[in-house]
């Protein structure tokens, strides 16, 4: 693309701010060429998975350490598939209820495979899965302090969002809406005044995404990238979505960079009305 | 000529024995304990193409859906040559909605259904409650699928084993294969003690521990990995009575015709691990009570986590493998009692003619042709 565009320029560099080239997400020490997490439950299929994530162009895939067997990634392993493809996992806390179970299960996966990233998931009740906030925060707290990067699942909260950045998390995930809802960014005024109390942590927006359209949102609101599961899993057919996500989230990615026009309230004419033919003068 | 060799006595390897005994030829089947105590044991023994339809899986669709209907055959030469029954019903299914999001779910799956001309139909909660009065009043729809039947799992084995034996094929329980000595023409197994068995041809159908056969090179095993499932048993008990099996968002419920009432199943990634755990048995009852709650006073049974063989593709493994004189039946997943029939019959076939069945070539163990390629 940048090649491309640059050639097409020859004669004339496009300005030093124009978006061209893609830049990297980084989160801590990770460089990732995607802005899409995805995670690996509920696919019809492990092949379908697969193909979904190569779709995608994900790099960085989320396992839940307590519904995977983490000593176990043997050939044909749900983990040794992954491995083999060169996924770089992202194990997570789903399913935790307190700050203290978070913080155990964080362990266990750091032991078990090796990382010190984690996506760290508290939940307050099991109908919709919403973040404890004082469990969340208290968790985060002690995994940061304990060398861990934390990529923190949080409630759309501008202050509690703010909070986890301060303390050194290395990621912010807002959810747009429950998981596995597929409701969309309900609240996309709150997503974004995080991201302008969250101006230098890379925040993502964690579940609620629903279709592309949802993706291309979070990326126009200045988000650093989507993570998403159940959009790509249970759609008909999960590696087309995978790929429309994909394009979803360079497009708003791209189209935030370029700067949207203000909103009018009337027309304005993209025609110049000037010097047309039976044109009155005032 | 030299005997078929079966590895693995569950209902995929004893119905190929079976299969092939009745036409004259020897076979031996090797479990390393007692026969069809493992996966197919611990199954629910449902028939349910209908209910189970998946997205990206067609191709499957259309396998189970004829093996479903050579079902009742095969079930009545089975119970012929063996003497006994194997409690197929044909009922039906129910699969059922209990809130705003799972109905709108089953719609889903009903225009799928529908779009496929799947032969199923749309209920309200008070139509399905007619069909069968131990439905949740609070259930608000439900699809029919009168064509999904089930057999006792645990009869079929016990039939399959008789049946085996009395066409004249031999079956070793207790006695492990170590090994597999793949050959073209003279393939062998070689015993837990050393003993080395020759035979014609060698039928991988060790389920879930089909890859831990020793003796083929290590892109020649079969792609399969346990997924482990726990389930609860119940014994039915008057007033209650449930007819048909009910599928529900989070839980299922099989009534046999002897009170035994199967409810599963979790669907976990676990490895080989079999622990039972709070949370598993919590699911599951939960799910079933949802929908069926009349469950409530009933004694509980048995618990257990069964393994099932799963590959990638969530489609088993038949035919020829890699591995010269090696025939896999394995990687059934959660259909191995629906896919007896076929898989007995087209690897039976396979062996007598040395011909792969357009049944079966779909699902040929080569499709993955090393542990990290993907499917064709």
């Amino acid at each position: 693309m940048a090649a491309r565009s640059a050639s097409a320029t020859a004669t004339r560099k496009p300005a030093s701010d124009a978006p061209e080239a893609p830049e990297p997400l980084v989160i801590g020490d990770l460089t990732l060429s995607s802005r899409v997490l995805l995670g690996t439950s509920g696919y019809p299929n492990p092949q379908v998975m697969l193909d979904a994530m190569e779709a995608s162009g994900t790099e960085l895939v989320t396992v839940a350490i307590r519904r995977v067997n983490v000593r176990d990634a043997s050939e044909e392993s749900l983990l040794g598939l992954l491995q083999q493809q060169g996924y770089q996992l992202l194990p997570n806390t789903a399913g935790c209820y307190t700050a203290r179970e978070a913080v155990l299960v964080a362990q266990l996966a750091r032991e078990a495979l090796g990382t010190d990233y984690i996506k760290l998931e508290v939940i307050g009740d099991d109908e919709t899965l919403i973040p404890d906030v004082e469990q969340l925060l208290k968790a985060a707290k002690t995994l940061v302090d304990d060398g861990f990067q934390v990529l923190a699942y949080a409630n759309d909260d501008p202050i509690t969002c703010q909070k986890l950045a301060g303390m050194g998390c290395a990621a912010v995930m807002p959810l747009g809406s429950p998981i596995g809802s597929g409701m969309g960014l309900v609240n996309p005024y709150n997503l974004r005044l995080i991201r302008e109390l969250v101006p230098d942590t890379p925040l993502l927006v964690d579940a609620g995404i629903g279709t592309a359209s949802d993706a291309a949102l979070a990326m126009e609101l200045g988000y650093d990238g989507i993570l998403l599961n159940t959009a790509v899993s249970k759609a008909k057919h999960p590696v087309a979505m995978a790929r429309a996500i994909r394009h979803a989230v360079q497009a708003g990615r791209l189209a935030h960079a370029a700067g949207r026009i203000p909103r009018r309230l009337y027309a304005d004419a993209s025609s110049p009305a000037t010097g047309r033919v039976g044109t009155r003068s005032p | 000529m030299a005997p078929v060799l079966i590895v693995g006595g569950g209902t995929i390897g004893l119905s190929i024995g079976w299969r092939l005994a009745r036409t004259g030829r020897a076979v031996v089947v090797f479990d390393r304990a007692e026969a069809g105590r493992g996966t197919s044991w611990l199954a629910a023994g449902m028939l349910a193409p209908d209910a189970e339809l998946q997205f990206e899986e067609l191709e499957l669709y259309a396998f189970n859906r004829e093996s479903l209907d050579r079902w009742p055959r095969f079930a009545e030469e089975l119970e012929a040559d063996a003497g006994q029954s194997v409690d197929y019903r044909d009922e039906g299914t129910l699969i059922v909605a209990d809130d705003r999001d799972s109905a709108e779910a089953l719609r889903r799956l009903y225009d799928f259904q529908r779009e496929h001309d799947l032969n199923v139909d749309w209920l309200t909660g008070e139509e399905a409650r007619e069909i069968e009065p131990f439905l949740a009043p609070r259930l608000s729809a439900a699809i029919h699928a009168p064509f999904d039947h089930q057999v006792d799992n645990r009869k079929l084995i016990e039939a399959l084993k008789v049946a085996l034996q009395n066409a004249g094929g031999t079956l070793r329980e207790h006695t492990p294969v170590e090994r597999i000595a793949p050959d073209e023409e003279a393939p062998a197994v070689v015993l837990g003690d050393g003993t080395r068995v020759d035979g014609s041809a060698v039928v991988l159908a060790a389920g879930p521990w089909s890859r831990g056969v020793k003796g083929l090179e290590r892109a020649h095993r079969p792609p399969v990995r346990p997924v482990k499932g726990q389930m609860l048993q119940l014994q039915m008990e008057l007033p209650f009575d449930l007819q048909h099996v009910v599928r529900g968002p989070d839980a299922y419920l099989a009534p046999k015709s002897n009170g035994r009432l199967l409810v599963g199943a979790t669907s976990e990634e676990m490895g080989f691990d079999t622990q039972v755990t709070a949370g598993g048995l919590y699911d599951v009852l939960e799910g079933g009570w949802d929908i069926v709650p009349g469950i409530y006073d009933l004694p509980v049974t048995e618990t257990w986590a069964g393994l099932r063989p799963s590959t990638r593709d969530h489609a088993p493994l038949i035919g020829r493998s890699a591995a010269p004189g090696v025939v896999f039946a394995t990687g059934h997943y959660r259909h191995g009692v629906l896919l007896t029939p076929i898989t007995a019959e087209e690897v039976a076939h396979l062996l007598r003619t040395g011909e792969t069945s357009p049944w079966i070539e779909p699902f040929s163990p080569q499709r993955f042709t090393s542990s990290t390629a993907a499917s064709a």
